[in-house]
């Protein structure tokens, strides 16, 4: 494959592996995350929670609550919502759908275990859990509605009696031709597939100091957050503060994988409490609480069909989608675009013409879901590539042969596909060709043959994929959400030649910190050690949308690079004013104005801001240096840019445990420029980590009346180290042309195409006992049950 | 969550405890690694009013032969069991047990006795306990007295200890020539508690196994001695067939009690699972 003219003229740092500058400071336990933040006068609050999954709350007794020492106030809903407004979690471009109004403490009536109730503000921590105990609260439970298959019926209680029922969004896409192409098929799959309901479960827990001052009426939000101005926005509306008067402030952010872009009911009220309160308030949910109240996700029933002919060529897909997303749609980006996603992206890689869908999103009493990394992607994927290898099966072709036969060919771009999303360019071809290679495909499935006769069930899975990334305004604000799609970057240069960037788009952990800074060295013209980069603090940085979408190196990455060429201009013009030559002649290269003709170094950079900053005067008239530059970008030619991107999994089961052994793993993928390849590979580890988590593993678990009974790290399975296999990664670069720096998203890919890998990979070791398990996680009970052994 | 607040003692000698644990009485709980109560107190499922720390208490400690039975404190680390050499020699299924007990940075503060006290089903030393016919040595201010395995765990996190009474140390007979172990767990993540696990001790000749003692974790509201599958096995030279009746004899003799994401059916299935590998593996040793 050959490389990609570089970015910027003279380019250094993009597109290699170089450390990224905050990870020494994490690494060494000297970073600031928000519970290590101690202010003055600072109290903490507790939140009493619904206990059941649905009640009504008929008295709330605080009195001996108030007695226990350090506390320091209990307030209740009613009380709470003196001061701020609730809200109702919709979107305008999703037609027909509605969600009941929330408030930060629930008033009357409790909809989910976990909702917080009443918060107790105590001196220290300790003190408010203490005299949570002593709280009293009268509650009688309420019929709840547990599972999303009766959602729907006529005699399931509704939540929320105003809305009339229990669904919360509907859509159906149709292409018209789908009956008569699963008439004329040749082969016909079907399959139901069932997602378990996760969490993301991020090291750092949610977490908040609110800090209002009276004096000059300002708000100061400490957050672990993602889209600290979208929080600004909120909390200005919800609370009636002027925007100006608020600051929220995300310094570093210990994993956040969207469980931290959602505003939470006890986000609200813990900027409340702080303004009745007129001093700071801490809030850090701790690890129980985190299971009930951070959002959870995926949990949906897929009915699938795929229609090929005998030549392999797939004709149609069919599914229908039942999404089960707890009371209330999650504020601002609401929990109906889950199941949207997976509407839009099933089948995207392929060629049929023919598609039909139809979701339903419905209410019930659990924990809210919203997006959390992968967002749709894990389920559209596993359901597409649960069915290619149905029919592939039917048909007696073989899985890489059938994906290869069908996928978009690469040169067929730009091209709208059949579910109607528009894609700029994509490589599935090149993509399937190298992880054959990489996996050298054929011998893999020589040897296991070879072990099947040994009784040794070994499998192989295969899942291409698409992933949505850089969204333009059609993923929120066209529905009215003021959810900023653009991101600016500004950036300054020091008199010492040092630079400082202030982005938008902030850190979660995830080296965003790190490309900006190669981005902006290679932009002006310094190096890396000159380059300071600030971010997550709407004082400081320019207005912008934060992280989530895989959009933080596609977007905010090219207003980097375009405040970063802006500044070199400008640069270039004081030099070309000091050195009384045309700019034309010089350039800004490893941190001097050169001479272009020969290279050789005219001046430092330092010595240019010496005379810009402090010797002005020496400047002709009417010339004023221009050493801070702001840029901002939008993608504004397609919806969404998409990615792809192939992975493979081999597994070995143990057809009498039904126990899962993960040999070996392998991706390829294609996110454009790739901008620093190891943070590109461990974004994709990571992500692959997190989809085999939800293959095999994760899942909250509720009974009969709603309960959440593994909401802890004990029995909640995350996936550890010991049970991972190794992750090879390789990448095609198919820059996007919507913008010079041609990044896409690369933080989401894993998560979406793990599952699909690990599943067919499973089913693909049981196919000699004609046993098939499509119910994920997919745990060895499930594999021995399918094996007809328990 | 925060632990509520509790008072705290480090007693030196073991003398020392006594006193203490008839002052404060049910109010007291005493701490040796801390593994397990301590995530208790931080959920506030037990509020203790005085934590008795046992860890400066030197004659809890120590690894020793006494005659023909080897003795090991309370308060010696699930690490420190996994490395002894003494350990290796005389009881060699505990050091084979031990890397599935949790992780290593657990084992290295998890004890022997707070593992023994707690009796969870499902832990690995209450079942080498039982499947070794060790005894339990518990002391109180009246005297010490020795429980033999076999009776020590009596229900769910619920032992044959007196209040006032202390373990001080256990004892396991010392391996003699023809001792024959074995120990193997399901665990869907290693470190986690399993979701069923065998150990198996006894003498071994030729293709034989008698004074046998199998005992499953994970199935029940104990460990469990798999008695019937015990008495077809004893005595008698290992085949395919016998090994088939021993596995049959077991899932008749119990029903498990099921978990989040096993049910009983599936927990009996892989006992069987287990106790086949586990006699295979020896049938195959002996003809090999
Ligand atoms: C993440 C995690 C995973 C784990 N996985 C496993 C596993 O797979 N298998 C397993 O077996 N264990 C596991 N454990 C538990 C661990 O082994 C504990 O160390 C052990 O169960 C308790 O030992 P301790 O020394 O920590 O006791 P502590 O937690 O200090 O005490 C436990 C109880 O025993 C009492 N006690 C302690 N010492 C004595 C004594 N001498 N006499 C009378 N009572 C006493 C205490 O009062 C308390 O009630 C795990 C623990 C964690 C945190």
């Amino acid at each position: 494959m050959k490389p990609l003219p570089p970015a910027t003229e003279h380019s250094r740092y993009i597109g290699q592996s170089v450390a990224r500058p905050n990870a020494l400071r994490l690494a060494e336990g000297r970073g600031t995350y928000v519970d290590d933040i101690e202010l003055p006068r600072m109290v903490h609050v507790v939140y009493w929670r619904s206990p059941v999954a649905h009640a009504r709350i008929l008295k709330i007794d605080a009195s001996f609550a108030r007695m226990m020492p350090g506390v320091v106030t209990v307030v209740d809903g009613a009380e709470m919502a003196k001061i701020c407004k609730p809200w109702v979690a919709t979107l305008t471009h999703l037609a027909g759908m509605k969600s009941a109004p929330q408030y930060p403490l629930a008033i009357d009536r409790a909809c989910w275990q976990g909702e917080p109730v009443v918060a107790i503000v105590a001196n220290t921590r300790v003190e408010a859990e203490d005299a949570l105990q002593y709280l009293v609260v009268e509650w009688e439970a309420l019929p709840a509605l547990i599972e999303t298959e009766t959602a729907l019926d006529p005699d399931s209680p509704v939540i929320h009696g105003d809305l009339g029922d229990n669904l919360c969004f509907t859509r159906s896409l149709d292409t018209a031709g789908v009956d008569e192409a699963f008439a004329n098929a040749d082969a016909v799959a079907e399959v139901t597939f069932q997602f378990g309901r996760h969490t993301g479960v991020t090291l750092e827990p949610r977490c908040q100091i609110s800090d209002y001052n009276p004096s000059d009426k300002r708000l100061t939000v400490h957050h672990s957050q993602q889209a600290p101005h979208m929080m600004q926005d909120l909390y200005s509306r919800q609370l009636g503060i002027p925007e100006s008067h608020i600051r929220v402030i995300c310094k570093d952010v210990g994993g956040s994988f969207g469980i931290k872009v959602h505003a939470y009911p006890d986000d609200f009220a813990t900027v409340a409490l702080s303004v009745m309160l007129e001093r700071p308030v801490k809030f850090v949910a701790d690890r129980l609480e985190s299971f009930t109240s951070d959002i959870h996700a995926r949990q949906h029933r897929v009915t699938g069909r795929i229609a090929a002919n005998k030549t392999g060529e797939i004709l149609a897909f069919e599914i229908d989608d039942l999404t089960g997303i707890g009371p209330y749609s999650m504020f601002p980006r609401t929990s109906a675009i889950e199941g949207n996603q997976v509407v839009n992206l099933v089948g995207g890689p392929y060629r049929h013409q023919q598609y039909r869908a139809k979701l339903n999103v419905v209410f019930q009493n659990k924990t809210p879901t919203c997006q959390y990394r992968g967002v749709g992607h894990p389920i559209a994927c596993a359901v597409t590539e649960g069915l290619v290898d149905a029919v592939a099966q039917k048909l007696g072709m073989d899985p890489l042969a059938i994906r290869q036969q069908n996928v978009i060919r690469d040169d067929a771009y730009p091209m709208t596909a059949t579910s109607g999303i528009k894609l700029e360019g994509l490589s599935h071809q090149q993509c399937l060709d190298k992880i054959a290679l990489m996996m050298d495909y054929p011998a893999l499935r020589a040897e296991q043959a070879e072990l099947r006769k040994r009784g040794i069930y070994r499998g192989i899975g295969i899942a291409a994929l698409i992933e949505l990334t850089n969204p333009s305004a059609a993923f929120y604000g066209v529905g009215g959400a003021r959810i900023s799609a653009q991101d600016g970057a500004t950036i300054r240069l020091e008199p010492t030649g040092a630079i400082t960037v202030m982005v938008g788009v902030g850190e979660q952990g995830q080296g965003t910190e790190g490309i900006f800074a190669q981005i902006a060295a290679d932009a002006v013209g310094v190096s890396m050690t000159s380059v300071r980069v600030v971010t997550g603090d709407t004082d400081v940085t320019p207005y912008g949308g934060g992280t989530w979408a895989s959009r933080g190196a596609g977007i905010g990455g090219e207003a980097v690079l375009q405040a970063g060429l802006a500044l070199q201009k400008n640069i270039v013009d004081v030099a070309s004013v000091i050195l009384k030559r045309h700019a034309s002649e010089l350039a800004l290269v490893n941190d001097a104005i050169i001479e272009i003709a020969t290279s050789h170094s005219l001046m430092p950079l330092a010595e240019l801001g010496r005379i810009a900053y402090f010797r002005p005067d020496s400047l002709p008239a009417g010339f004023t240096a221009e050493l801070m530059v702001t840029r901002h970008y939008a993608q504004r030619d397609y919806p969404f840019i998409f990615t792809n991107g192939v992975q493979a999994s081999l597994v070995e089961v143990d057809v009498d445990t039904g126990f899962v052994k993960l040999l070996k793993h392998w991706v390829v993928e294609d996110c454009g420029r790739v901008i620093n390849p190891m943070l590109v590979d461990e974004q994709m580890r990571g992500a692959v980590v997190q989809g085999i988590g939800g293959a095999l593993f994760e899942e909250c678990l509720y009974d009969d009346a709603g309960l959440l009974q593994n909401g802890n790290m004990a029995d909640y399975l995350a996936p550890m180290a010991a049970e991972m296999p190794d992750i090879e990664v390789a990448h095609v670069e198919t820059p996007t042309k919507t913008s010079q720096l041609g990044a896409k998203g690369a933080g989401e890919a894993g998560t979406a195409g793990a599952p699909a890998a690990i599943m067919n990979a499973i089913n693909d070791a049981l196919y000699p006992f004609n046993a098939t398990v499509y119910s994920q996680p997919i745990t060895p009970q499930k594999i021995l049950r399918a094996l007809g052994k328990v | 969550m925060k632990a509520p607040a509790f008072d705290y003692v480090k007693p030196r000698l073991l003398a020392d405890v006594f006193p203490l644990l008839q002052t404060y009485g049910d109010e007291a709980r005493l701490l040796a690694g801390g593994q397990t109560l301590l995530a208790t107190l931080n959920m506030r499922l037990s509020e203790p009013s005085v934590l008795i720390d046992l860890s400066a208490i030197a004659e809890l400690r120590g690894i020793t032969l006494v005659g023909s039975m080897l003795r090991i404190g309370a308060m010696v680390t699930h690490s420190e069991i996994e490395v002894s050499a003494l350990v290796a020699q005389h009881a060699p299924l505990l050091p084979l047990a031990a890397p599935h007990i949790a992780h290593r940075a657990i084992r290295n503060l998890g004890t022997l006795g707070g593992s023994i006290a707690y009796a969870d089903p499902a832990a690995e030393w209450p079942t080498c306990l039982l499947a070794l016919d060790g005894v339990v040595i518990a002391k109180s201010a009246t005297g010490e007295r020795r429980i033999r395995s076999d009776d020590f765990i009596v229900d769910l996190y619920t032992t044959a200890l007196l209040p006032g009474e202390i373990i001080i140390a256990c004892e396991f007979p010392a391996a003699s020539a023809g001792h024959w172990c074995d120990f193997d767990e399901l665990s869907r993540r290693h470190g986690d508690y399993a979701i069923v696990g065998l150990a198996g001790a006894g003498q071994r000749s030729e293709n034989t196994l008698t004074d046998l003692r199998l005992v499953f974790l994970g199935l029940g509201a104990t460990p469990l001695r798999a008695s019937r599958a015990e008495a077809i096995i004893d005595g008698q030279p290992l085949t395919n067939g016998l090994i088939d009746q021993a596995v049959s004899a077991l899932k008749a003799e119990f029903s498990a009690v099921g978990d989040l994401t096993s049910d009983a059916a599936t927990k009996m299935h892989l006992s069987g699972v287990l106790l086949k590998r586990m006699l295979m593996k020896q049938m195959r040793l002996k003809s090999a």
